[in-house]
């Protein structure tokens, strides 16, 4: 909330300087930004109902179930799924993985979950393919699911 | 309205599998929607204000400046500066990808491009400080050292495995959307 305000103040000062300084190139500005809003609008949209079916699915009763049952690397592996997946905010994640933990889940499951779920953008992958083309997102997405094994088991050793 | 519908096409398929669950399990149809009601207001108050932010870059900014900063011979300039932009971002994952784009048409590198995304998805800080009072400051503090040389890893190989052809055809991509 406090970066929302953060970014609209900082939007709006910028904004008012920008006019103050050159009123056609504020325009243009302005244009530009609705062209690419407009352009990547539908996109956007799209994924924001996707995700809302797919949070409202997989709760955090219902994640807590799938990774807190299982253990080892059918564990993990659910973890990695359920986080990839999703693109569960920060504000869920967190709290959850921590009750989980409480409750004695694997730590390396809730580390693989925690990474994957900021990293790897299942949902999210038409916007990445549409500005980084398939190749780079496909590697990038890869990558980010191998080394979120290297992270959880890194930290496992560390933290222990 | 024709052209209008194509564009939503995708999006209103969405919706409709949104109301089908709601009549097969209106509980499940109806936190749904009200999912994506909270996330669309999130949306709303974020995503207008970093596309004029954009805008403004790209008005503003002059391409050798960005070059200079972000571009080809940035060096540690450029991942500082790429870390450091992501880190304080604010936003869903999802708005890194316009914003890579445009710094990648104002001339910046594509590993620093790369590394801008991974400081957004995991280094964030006001994500940090809330992962510290969940997980405590240990947790924290340990993922995110580890997560640093990970990152700049991720977009070694990715540039690394782009080289030539590849990465002209992202640069030509993005510019394309950039003027379409």
């Amino acid at each position: 909330m406090l970066f929302t305000i953060g970014l609209n103040v900082l939007t709006g000062l910028l904004l008012v300087i920008s006019l103050l300084r050159d009123r056609r190139k504020t325009v243009m500005a302005l244009k530009k930004a609705w062209k690419s809003l407009d352009n990547i609008l539908p996109l956007f949209l799209s994924i924001i109902v996707l995700l809302g079916i797919m949070l409202a699915i997989l709760s955090p009763q219902v994640i807590s179930k799938l990774i807190g049952q299982e253990s080892g690397w059918l564990g993990i592996t659910i973890a990695a799924v359920i986080g990839s997946v999703t693109l569960i905010p920060g504000v869920v994640t967190f709290p959850l993985a921590a009750a989980l933990l409480k409750s004695g889940a694997s730590f390396t499951a809730i580390v693989v979950f925690v990474s994957t779920s900021m990293m790897v953008g299942v949902v999210t992958y038409p916007v990445e393919a549409r500005y980084f083309r398939h190749r780079a997102a496909i590697v990038r997405n890869t990558l980010a699911l191998l080394f979120s094994f290297v992270v959880a088991i890194i930290l496992g050793r560390i933290l222990k | 309205m024709m052209g209008l519908l194509k564009r939503y096409r995708y999006m209103l398929a969405i919706v409709g599998v949104n109301i089908i669950l709601l009549m097969v399990r209106p509980e499940l149809g109806l936190k749904a929607f009200k999912m994506t009601e909270s996330n669309s207001i999130e949306i709303l108050m974020n995503i207008p204000a970093i596309f004029i932010l954009l805008g403004l870059l790209d008005t503003w900014i002059r391409k050798e400046t960005m070059i200079r900063i972000m571009g080809e011979k940035s060096g540690i300039l450029g991942i500082v500066v790429a870390f450091l932009l992501g880190s304080v971002a604010a936003g869903p994952m999802y708005a890194t990808f316009p914003i890579a784009g445009t710094l990648m048409n104002k001339g910046a590198k594509f590993f620093n491009i790369i590394v801008f995304v991974g400081a957004w998805s995991t280094t964030k800080l006001p994500m940090l400080f809330f992962e510290a009072s969940a997980m405590g400051w240990r947790f924290m503090l340990a993922r995110f050292v580890i997560d640093i040389p990970i990152i700049l890893l991720i977009a070694f190989i990715t540039e690394k495995m782009v080289m030539g052809s590849e990465k002209e055809l992202i640069y030509a991509n993005v510019n394309e959307i950039a003027n379409s």
